[in-house]
């Protein structure tokens, strides 16, 4: 059975307008008109226990909406949620005794103290007994190796020591589901990478489920086998990141260097630029597949190197994007 | 992996969260104790500032002799009963205090959501502000002296009330306290109407309530119960009859208004408060 | 050149009336407050002078509009600072302002104008109309702030309350070069405010304290702060003799203002000197 079940799920929020000009500021003072607005609306979606899933999507799209509904901080306005066989909100301190969170923007770590005082501390407010919490604190330092920074206060660690800090702190109570808010937010390639190898890791050998919004599309790539795009409230689309790639840019790329400069013709294959001998390529695998076309080029010409690629992931995102604006209006109602 | 624990609810006993109160505290103190000029500074300046309140006392006495039939000793009781009450209740409430700010609009209260405890428990947990302790020892040194100069009996009876009077004081200064912090889930602009509460208070229940006018002293008596935990209280400890015509057993009972506004104020705070802010998650 | 020190004094001053304009529940907030103990003050007055019959060194016909008159210029008192020039030394920018072709003590002070009389006139125009014309209508006479005898006591008063906004700016000043001397000119800022408080005469009347308190009282600077000021509206300080005052008033914001200068150029050059 699924770990997470959403369905239906919407969110509206009421919004207070302020009207212009100083005329607008006075009769601001007796009445406020306010207008409802869909942060979410009739999202569905269920995640098994041990999937890494990504959801993206652009600013003020749902994201952090869903984020909150499900880890019982917000209340939706309709809909079904069920996570672990509990509704989040209504049993909150059971469901959050289970689940880990991290804010890629806000430390959960306290300021002043030296990390080691903050695991401490997290221990008491999650109540994990004595035993238990020192093989899983010592096991998650030891992975993401902050060994050295934790007699350090919160406030001298670097943004990336911080961030590994963070993650563990959110695991010492072996929540069986971690959300991660843009946890690579900010960071260097070399912290990033450590990050997403332990990310990876947990998933793997804890079998913790994983929920990850990001922008960066290379964690998208690097670490989730299924992604949840979202955007005006509404998924766009949902699936294995494979899937995503064929149903909205089927093409494949192909960069092909010649040894002659001569004139390139290969059924199948669209010419997207040239420069001189470097050609990049365009062809739809469901009409001919890799090895065919490489065969018919190497029989037609001679070839020098030769490298197929996927389009750009954020190509694909933001052809998702220009799609659903396309095709549906903003959903914004009015109110009394 | 299942890691559900305490079967017996997620609330906890009290023991255990006096417990963990006992780990914020000891944290905060560690962490305050890493400035330990700047706290110097904020303790010092803090006793010379209240004491300056004092002065003002004094001036009064010094030109007309006496305050509506009370003498300066009296109203030292009076004085230093409120601020060593209102020092406390001040140093423990800081993560109330500084709810609206810090909590709601930089959006620290979704992390406190996260943790299975009680959100109450945690803010109570934010800070014990030991820079109060400067107003707190004024106020104590100025009870003292306030007491020793009459004919009240030091014994154990005494101490016993005056510690009644001042714990159920600090409830009802907590209870401020929370329901400023409740009123900043809705707005945070209108919270210094809130101060009128404290600081007001705190200022108008240094001199005996007797003093004013009746629509304010029933303000203080019916809506915000602060003569309940200061003035008549007093009138015992001082064996004063109250001028306002209250018995004694009033006097002696009211005090728990203190801890009842507590009670009721946590309660507005976490379902009121809470259930508006996860509904709008503003 | 002196229209770059009125700009700043502009830029402060719509900057601070935009935020109270847009805070207008803030604002309201902050009259409530300043209502809630004016009329706890007037109570405590009423019930000590109810206690004497001797003739006192001030009516409370006088303590009354003066308590009044206190509420509404609260803004105009040196207790606090400007959190931009203070931010400013905090960060070491402050050495960037050097190399601006103006006076700073000239520039940092017409931004202290600003400070001061932005809150205060905003606050002191509903405060002063609510105690003059509302008390009385909703019956509470004896409570009401009353106006000034004639209208040369007003003029009077008026510029006795100049002189008394250049004292505060010139002390303000001061306030904001300790902070340039020293960080730890932070700690003296903290109580500082509640010495001007009490010798201005803002807790208590100076005329009410002890009479062989009053020839250092009548001497020392804080007193131009809100003594002088208000007992010549109060009529308490007879037109007559009110010229020695606003004279001590100018002499000590002129003492000062030479006296800001003359430090804010010393740490300035000893700042050149260590290029921080």
């Amino acid at each position: 059975m699924a770990q997470i079940i959403v369905e239906g799920l919407s969110k509206f929020f009421q919004v207070a307008e302020r009207r212009p000009g100083l005329w607008g500021a006075v009769s601001g003072l007796l009445r406020r008109d306010h207008r409802s607005v869909a942060a979410l609306q009739d999202v569905s979606f269920e995640i098994n226990a041990g999937e890494l899933v990504g959801y993206i999507g652009p600013n003020g799209a749902g994201k952090s909406t869903t984020i909150k509904i499900l880890s019982g901080i917000l209340v939706p306005t309709a809909g079904r949620c069920e996570v672990r066989g509990r509704v989040p909100w209504l049993e909150r301190h059971q469901h959050v005794a289970d689940i880990g969170v991290v804010f890629g923007q806000r430390s959960q770590l306290w300021w002043d103290l030296p990390v080691m005082e903050s695991f401490d501390l997290l221990r008491d407010i999650y109540r994990v007994p004595a035993s238990e919490y020192r093989d899983t604190r010592d096991q998650l330092i030891a992975e993401m190796s902050i060994e050295p920074l934790l007699a350090t206060p919160v406030r001298q660690l670097s943004l990336g020591q911080r961030m590994r800090c963070d993650l563990v702190a959110s695991l010492l109570h072996c929540p069986s589901i971690l959300f991660l808010d843009e946890p690579t937010i900010g960071l260097d390639a070399v912290s990033r990478l450590a990050l997403r190898h332990f990310i990876r890791r947990i998933n793997r050998e804890r079998g913790t489920t994983i929920i990850l919004t990001t922008h960066d599309m290379d964690d998208i790539e690097a670490l989730c086998e299924r992604v949840i795009v979202i955007g005006r409230g509404t998924i766009l689309s949902d699936g294995p990141l494979a899937g995503l790639r064929e149903q909205l840019d089927p093409e494949r790329r192909m960069k092909v260097e010649l040894v002659n400069d001569e004139r390139f013709d290969v059924e199948h294959a669209r010419v997207i630029s040239r420069e001189g001998t470097m050609l990049q390529l365009s062809f739809d695998p469901r009409r001919i597949t890799t090895p065919e076309l490489i065969r018919r080029i190497s029989e037609s010409h001679e070839v020098r190197d030769l490298l197929v690629e996927y389009p750009p992931i954020e190509e694909l995102i933001a052809k998702l994007y220009a799609d659903s604006a396309d095709s549906k209006p903003a959903v914004i109602e009015p109110s009394a | 992996m299942d890691s559900t624990r305490s079967p017996e609810g997620a609330r906890g006993g009290f023991a255990e969260n006096v417990a963990l109160y006992g780990r914020y505290i000891s944290i905060s103190i560690m962490s305050q104790m890493q400035y330990k000029l700047s706290f110097l500074l904020a303790v010092v300046s803090q006793l010379l500032v209240t004491s300056l309140g004092v002065l003002g006392i004094w001036v009064m006495f010094s030109r007309f002799g006496s305050l509506g039939g009370w003498g300066l000793h009296e109203v030292l009781v009076f004085y230093g009963l409120v601020n060593v009450a209102f020092a406390i209740a001040d140093a423990l409430a800081t993560g109330f205090d500084r709810f609206g700010s810090e909590y709601i609009r930089q959006g620290g209260f979704d992390r406190l959501l996260l943790r299975p405890r009680s959100v109450s428990l945690q803010l109570l947990g934010h800070e014990l502000a030991l820079r109060r302790l400067g107003g707190f020892t004024q106020g104590l040194i100025v009870l003292t002296w306030g007491l020793g100069h009459l004919d009240v009996p030091f014994d154990p009876a005494t101490l016993l009330f005056t510690l009644y009077i001042i714990g159920c004081a600090v409830c009802l200064f907590l209870a401020i306290f929370i329901l400023q912090a409740t009123l900043s889930f809705w707005t945070v602009e209108s919270i210094e109407l809130m101060n009128t509460m404290t600081y007001g208070g705190v200022e108008a229940s240094q001199y005996p309530m007797s003093i004013y006018e009746p629509w304010f002293r029933h303000f203080f008596t019916f809506v915000v119960p602060l003569a309940c935990v200061t003035y008549f209280p007093v009138l015992v400890l001082l064996g004063r009859d109250d001028p306002v015509g209250t018995s004694r057993w009033f006097q002696m009972l009211c005090p728990l208004a203190g801890p009842i506004f507590l009670m009721v104020s946590i309660q507005v705070f976490e379902r009121l408060g809470v259930r508006y802010y996860t509904s709008t998650g503003s | 050149m002196s229209s770059t020190y009125f700009s700043a004094y502009v830029a402060v001053i719509s900057a601070r009336y935009r935020g109270l304009l847009q805070y207008r529940a803030a604002a309201f907030a902050g009259f409530v407050t300043q209502l809630f103990w004016g009329c706890i003050k007037i109570m405590i007055m009423f019930a000590f002078f109810a206690a004497s019959d001797e003739p006192q060194p001030m009516s409370i016909v006088e303590v009354v509009s003066y308590i009044w008159l206190g509420q509404a210029m609260l803004g105009m008192l040196p207790w606090s600072i400007d959190k931009d020039i203070e931010a400013m030394i905090r960060s070491g920018d402050v050495s960037y302002e050097l190399v601006r072709p103006l006076d700073l003590y000239t520039f940092w002070f017409c931004r202290t104008i600003a400070l001061r009389t932005a809150t205060t006139t905003l606050r002191a125009i509903p405060m002063v109309i609510f105690a003059m014309i509302g008390l009385p209508l909703v019956g509470a006479v004896d409570w009401a702030l009353l106006p000034p005898a004639d209208l040369i006591t007003f003029l009077a008063f008026v510029i006795s309350l100049g002189c008394a906004l250049m004292l505060a700016c010139a002390f303000t000043m001061l306030m904001h070069v300790v902070l340039v001397w020293t960080i730890s000119g932070e700690g003296l800022n903290r109580f500082i405010p509640a010495i001007v408080n009490v010798f201005s005469g803002m807790i208590v009347p100076l005329p009410l304290f002890p009479d062989w308190m009053q020839g250092f009282l009548e001497w020392q600077p804080f007193r131009g702060l809100v003594d002088v000021p208000f007992r010549i509206y109060t009529g308490n300080i007879p037109l007559g003799s009110a010229a020695p005052d606003v004279a001590l008033q100018l002499l000590w914001a002129a003492v000062f203002i030479w006296l800001g200068r003359r430090m804010l150029t010393g740490s300035m050059r000893r700042m050149v000197v260590q290029g921080g």
